[in-house]
């Protein structure tokens, strides 16, 4: 049944289609009870599923990643909210010295079946610590993998391809991406789905190839879309997962094109953008007419909201750096 | 013997204000506001003891139970040393030490019923043993050949956890699972216990842990060996009321023991861990117990603390006054002291022999068990090292 929904809509309705198909999966986070999370994600979910496997817990990060880890041992499959991203370090520790860790500490004895969502990004006109790219923390972390989905359709069978995972996940949501609307073919078997670690090329080009994920997948796309007009054919990858990264779909792509362009919103500084650009340069040396050029947020704390847009990646900026590779 | 009477109570209902303790500090070694104890220094036993709230602690065990706890004690005190043996003679990488903390341990350790968990930080190797697991266990993990590496739900026992304090949340996580499971609410329910010490008692985390358990009402004794000391800083840096009291603020009963008598750790643990798989929730005990040794093989604590201390503390051993205990009863005597200290010791020479034996891992194995799914980026890792490896084949190298 194809229905056009909301990204956010999506993630509800996968998150219910996997509190139906296993018992052992519990939500929980603060206020995704009742209320259906401050985005709604949860909505609905507490009514139909019950306080035990919807969870409104203590207003404390590290308390629901721990716990989590402690229902995980039991054998449950617990799926984590942090309201913000610029609220998840007080859970930090638990996830980075806990999550990642305990299958690798115990020989591969314990599973910690957890997923860790995440609405992440800018461009909605937050407040400090609403609007943060903290994806490369938590991507540098062996033991975690980490992905984000960029639309509907991706929203709805990733968050069940991620909780039917044993891997621990962060999964990052595009929190501006929330209210745009795509096809959606609910219901779908999951074993035939597109693979969870796979990125993906949503566009295709023969010029330059555009590296996005998340939130900055539509505007890549926008990009794409302008270019074409001046007659350059971009080629769009949207990375779905970060850790691991999917490099031979991005090999395979800036072969051809020669040309590779990383957009993201976090600060450039040792972000994902300069391990794509290393990885690029290695595998691809011969084939690049340009190096591989970045377009990211600054180096500086996320701005004041009334400058946020001067901060954010956008198509101007990504056409930009077309243009330089080009001229190179 | 007599009957005591402690002033440390258990809450709700509130406990009264601790007096200043002059009367607690004879013969029973107690802090102000006083412990539960069973077992004086001197051996003497103390039939129960009714903590401010009414509830009456007592043992009633036969003579081999006794005498199987004295065994307990004597072994995992002389595994324990054996350890520190293998350390200096640069065996085990380092070594925590429980020496002093038997009581606590193997009194808690064998409170637990079969079913029930224990999560411990990285000194609980006297719960271990009374768990019946091998004592080589945790070594892997000293000798720096893995990083603990069991099964926690085999053993009933999850991970040495060495994050100070980020155990009790996994614990408090696993109990609401136990209540999930609807395992809760009968006298064969499950039961989930937390081991800490003080210096974790100021971790956010533990709090955090506190809170969570006491909104979800889980089944779980957090059980905070209070040593004295956070590697160098005393208890006074990490608290300034006595730990137990934490727990008022927190809604649920906190009772202190003399964490050098294994009675009266037994008892409260044991009744402790019945209100939780009973459905009554959670509670906190405090073991006032003393680190005879370092913090770990590591460390010299001569740099922050006095001998005269040490000292005072040796009169409170938890296994001299238990010896004493069974001498004077004659529930045990030179023969069975001396048949403990040589099955003890047999154990010892066994351990070091294991310990001796442990192969070191092979190094491309460090690549496995970094997720459940796998990963092609660590896979093409160690393709590539083991290639790098293989080039040196034939060579010196």
């Amino acid at each position: 049944m194809v229905e056009t929904i909301t990204l956010g809509k999506a993630l509800n309705h996968g998150l219910r289609r996997s509190l139906e198909g296993n018992s052992k999966v519990v939500v929980m986070g603060e206020d995704v009870g009742k209320l259906g999370g401050v985005f709604r994600i949860t909505d609905g979910l507490q009514k139909d599923f019950g306080e035990d496997r919807v969870i409104d817990t203590p207003l404390a990060e590290a308390g629901i990643i721990g716990t989590a880890v402690g229902l995980a041992i039991r054998g449950y499959r617990p799926v984590c909210e942090i309201q913000f991203d610029g609220f998840v370090f007080p859970a930090y520790n638990q996830i980075v010295a806990q999550v990642a860790k305990m299958f690798y500490r115990s020989k591969g004895n314990v599973r910690l079946p957890i997923v860790i969502r995440i609405p992440f990004g800018g461009g909605i006109g937050a407040v400090e610590h609403h609007s943060e790219s903290p994806e490369a923390y938590f991507a540098h972390t062996p033991g975690l993998k980490v992905v984000t989905c960029s639309n509907p359709s991706d929203a709805y069978t990733m968050i069940q391809q991620a909780i039917a995972s044993d891997d621990p996940i962060v999964f990052f949501e595009p929190k501006r991406r929330y209210w745009e609307k795509g096809e959606v073919e609910l219901g779908a078997d999951l074993s035939g789905a597109y693979p969870l670690h796979s990125a993906r090329v949503v566009r295709e080009g023969t010029d330059a190839t555009v590296l996005a994920y998340g939130p900055m997948v539509r505007t890549a796309l926008d990009a794409a879309s302008a270019a074409a007009e001046d007659g350059r054919q971009l080629e769009v990858i949207d990375l779905r997962t970060i850790s691991p990264v999917d490099y031979e779909t991005i090999y395979a792509s800036v072969r051809r094109t020669g040309r590779a362009i990383v957009v993201h919103e976090a600060p450039g500084n040792i972000g994902l953008g300069a391990e794509l650009a290393a990885r690029i340069s290695e595998h691809c040396f011969y084939s690049l007419e340009a190096p591989v050029l970045r377009v990211t947020g600054y180096d500086i704390p996320y701005p004041a909201a009334r400058v946020e847009e001067e901060y954010l990646p956008d198509l101007d900026r990504v056409l930009d750096a077309v243009d330089r590779s080009f001229g190179w | 013997m007599a009957n005591g009477v402690s002033e440390v109570g258990a809450v709700p209902p509130p406990t009264p204000a601790p007096s200043d303790g002059a009367e607690d500090q004879g013969t029973s070694g107690a802090p102000a506001g006083g412990f539960v104890q069973l077992l004086t220094p001197d051996g003497e036993r103390i039939d129960s003891v009714t903590t401010a709230d009414g509830t009456t602690y007592s043992v009633d065990f036969t003579d081999d139970e006794y005498r199987g706890l004295y065994r307990d004690l004597v072994t995992v005190r002389r595994l324990d040393a054996e350890a520190t043996a293998l350390q200096r003679q640069g065996e085990l990488g380092i070594w925590a030490s429980l020496l002093g903390q038997e009581a606590a341990q193997v009194g808690s350790g064998r409170a637990l019923r079969k079913q029930d968990m224990a999560f411990p930080t990285y000194r609980e190797h006297g719960v271990l043993y009374t768990r019946g697991i091998d004592p080589i266990m945790p070594f892997g993990l000293f000798r720096g050949v893995d990083q603990g590496g069991w099964d926690a739900n085999e053993h009933r026992f999850n991970g040495y956890t060495i994050v100070i304090g980020s155990q009790t949340l996994h614990a408090t996580g696993y109990a609401m699972g136990v209540t999930m499971d609807g395992k809760t609410g009968t006298p064969d329910g499950e039961a989930v216990i937390a081991y800490f010490g003080d210096g974790a008692t100021s971790q956010g985390e533990v709090n955090e842990a506190f809170v969570w358990s006491g909104v979800f009402n889980a089944p779980i004794v957090f059980f905070c060996q209070n040593n004295q000391y956070a590697i160098s800083e005393p208890l006074e840096r990490q608290t300034r009321i006595p730990l137990y009291r934490r727990a008022a603020g927190f809604g649920f009963p906190g009772v202190r023991i003399d964490g050098n008598d294994v009675l009266a750790s037994y008892a409260v643990t044991r009744a402790a861990l019945d209100n939780a798989r009973n459905g009554q929730g959670p509670t906190l005990i405090e073991a006032y117990t003393y680190r005879m040794g370092a913090h770990t093989s590591s460390d010299d604590p001569t740099r922050y603390r006095i001998a005269s201390e040490v000292e005072s503390w040796k009169a409170k051993d938890p296994i001299s006054r238990f010896k004493a205990f069974l001498a004077k009863q004659q529930i045990a005597g030179d023969d069975f002291f001396g048949e403990v200290d040589e099955s003890a010791k047999n154990l010892a020479l066994e351990l070091r022999e294991k310990v001796l034996q442990m192969p070191d891992p092979q190094p491309v194995s460090m690549f496995e068990n970094v997720y459940p799914h796998g990963s092609p980026e660590v896979d093409a890792q160690r393709a590539r090292f083991a290639e790098y490896h293989a080039s040196f084949e034939g060579s010196d190298h």
